[in-house]
């Protein structure tokens, strides 16, 4: 009886948590298909808002689109060799590598933003959407690093190299056929990582945001200040429209992982 | 010269230039945060420095009582966030690591879904719940008549840190319970331990390690939060929306950089101090 009741009070809290997360999300989706939010859902549904949205903010749509693919494809460039050395030469000078890469994550978006505005905001065409990507691979670099190193660490990679060079395979060679498809796993998760961490980020750049080079959450933020309810709510329902499909696979990626291992 | 001998000698070559390879592999990281990261903060820390109050300029957050008292603000706000997540989150991270029910997956992703939503949307969301429209003030004026709207206070800005500190806290949590030894509480129980006892004596204790790892998380991102207070904005007092009003409304360059290099500093060294007692951890935006 008492393990009944503890188990009831239990869910109930739970549920509880999970209304409170939830519960304003979906708020705000049906709020942006609502003719008036005031008067609620009864007022009728309409896409109208939704595409008052694009015309108003399609080109920050499309530019956070750009600016998150080319975070993607420089933090590949840059992480998944570095993955690599920092994995197979462990030693106190990777570990100081792995520490600076990792700092951005515990210092303020806002402090990195002024110092990349004290650096380079002197050069006019750096202001524009460069000086985004540079901020967001800085920041979102850890996350392919550690996700690529996880695998390396999980697969035993470097009995792997060594074997593929007893073969006399050349470091390029191994890199490209041995090492690369392997860590497949750890490239996507750390992919869809990057992705929506570059969708989503605002504290950066709010601070390098000119008025003609505004990202999706740039637009969020001011439309949160100056439109109506119904317009703003659906601008975040493309928003999450956006990202809750890479969401959702990064779960199933989780859960794959967890029933694998 | 022997096979073996040959085969032995192939292999040293190859590792000898898998050295300068793994070296190379190190090139683009090298350049990439050098120019974009260290070159850029150490300019921060020298422009800190270089206002017309010199070094003091870092000491004026301690003591200058305005932004001491946003200091404080913001240590108390982000500390309070931590300590409720963590009290949430071990309750709910505690019950659905042990229980099994229909439906149990589908409350899992429920609960960890918000963990990549940027601090806008989060303090969009507040507004929706507790704003002049929110769903508790629509509640409470049909209860009482009256109607309660705190989004745009400390209120609104507590309950956006608790919406994105929970999702990430209840995974660390989740992931320790799971790695708990049964056989230890198996032996308490034996031992005439009853369920208060065990959970007092061996799985809170067993879980301090996750709890430290989350909650120095939790409280470097509450601190550092700038999205959230931003929508939120107003009336509420805290650094990072210190920071912003010093660097657009003052101008004040200086003082805004040596106020993110305090605030950055803080947040590190929360999180190395968590590191060192704990194992690894790992931030997320905020």
């Amino acid at each position: 009886m008492l393990t009944r009741l503890v188990f009831a009070g239990q869910l109930a809290f739970t549920l509880v948590v999970a209304a409170f997360l939830i519960v304003p999300a979906v708020l705000s989706m049906l709020a942006g298909v609502t003719v008036n939010y005031f008067r609620g859902i009864r007022s009728g549904v309409t896409l109208e808002w939704m595409v008052e949205v694009w015309e108003l903010y399609a080109e920050t749509i499309v530019r956070s689109f750009e600016v998150a693919f080319a975070t993607l494809l420089l933090t590949l460039i840059v992480g998944v060799p570095a993955a690599y050395a920092l994995h197979v030469r462990q030693g106190s000078w990777s570990r100081l590598i792995e520490e600076i890469i990792t700092l951005p994550l515990a210092v303020p978006g806002l402090a990195i933003a002024l110092a990349l505005l004290l650096t380079y905001g002197g050069f006019g065409a750096f202001r524009g959407s460069w000086l985004f990507i540079a901020g967001h691979v800085v920041f979102t670099l850890p996350f392919m690093v550690r996700a690529v190193m996880a695998v390396f660490a999980a697969i035993d990679v470097k009995t792997l190299d060594e074997s593929a060079a007893s073969l006399g395979a050349s470091p390029w060679r191994r890199f490209r056929d041995v090492i690369a498809p392997n860590a497949r796993p750890g490239i996507l998760a750390g992919s869809l990582m990057v992705v929506t961490l570059s969708l989503g980020e605002f504290n950066l750049t709010w601070m390098l945001h000119t008025p003609l080079t505004k990202t999706l959450p740039v637009g969020l933020a001011d439309s949160y200040a100056s439109m109506r309810l119904e317009i703003a709510s659906a601008y975040t329902l493309i928003f999450f429209i956006m990202i809750i499909p890479l969401l959702i696979a990064m779960q199933m990626l989780g859960r794959d992982k967890r029933s694998a291992a | 010269m022997s096979l073996a001998a040959r085969f032995r000698l192939r292999a040293a070559k190859a590792a000898g230039s898998g050295t300068a390879f793994a070296r190379l592999c190190l090139v683009p990281l090298a350049i990439v945060v050098a120019a974009f990261f260290v070159l850029p903060m150490l300019g921060l820390i020298e422009v800190g420095a270089g206002g017309p109050k010199g070094m003091a300029a870092y000491a004026a957050i301690l003591v200058e009582p305005r932004y001491r008292s946003t200091l404080i603000n913001t240590v108390v706000l982000a500390a309070a966030t931590t300590v409720t997540t963590l009290v949430i989150a071990t309750i709910a991270g505690l019950f659905l690591q042990r229980n099994r029910f229909p439906g149990h997956s589908l409350l899992v992703a429920m609960l960890t879904f918000p963990l990549a939503f940027p601090g806008v949307v989060v303090g969009f969301l507040v507004i929706l719940l507790a704003g002049r429209q929110g769903l508790i003030g629509d509640i409470s004026f049909r209860l009482t008549g009256g109607k309660l709207v705190f989004a745009y206070s400390l209120g609104g800005l507590f309950l956006g840190y608790l919406y994105f500190s929970i999702p990430r806290v209840i995974l660390t949590i989740m992931a320790a319970v799971e790695k708990l030894d049964p056989w230890l509480e198996e032996a308490a129980r034996s031992l005439g331990a009853g369920p208060w006892a065990v959970h007092r004596d061996v799985i809170l204790p067993a879980l301090v390690p996750a709890f430290v790892a989350s909650g120095a998380i939790a409280f470097a991102t509450a601190m550092g939060a700038f999205g959230t207070a931003f929508t939120l904005a107003t009336n509420v007092d805290v650094l990072p929306m210190l920071i912003y009003t010093e660097f657009t409304l003052a101008a004040d360059l200086a003082m805004a950089a040596a106020l993110s290099v305090g605030l950055g500093l803080v947040a590190w060294a929360i999180l190395a101090l968590a590191r060192s007692f704990a194992g690894t951890t790992i931030a997320a935006a905020g």
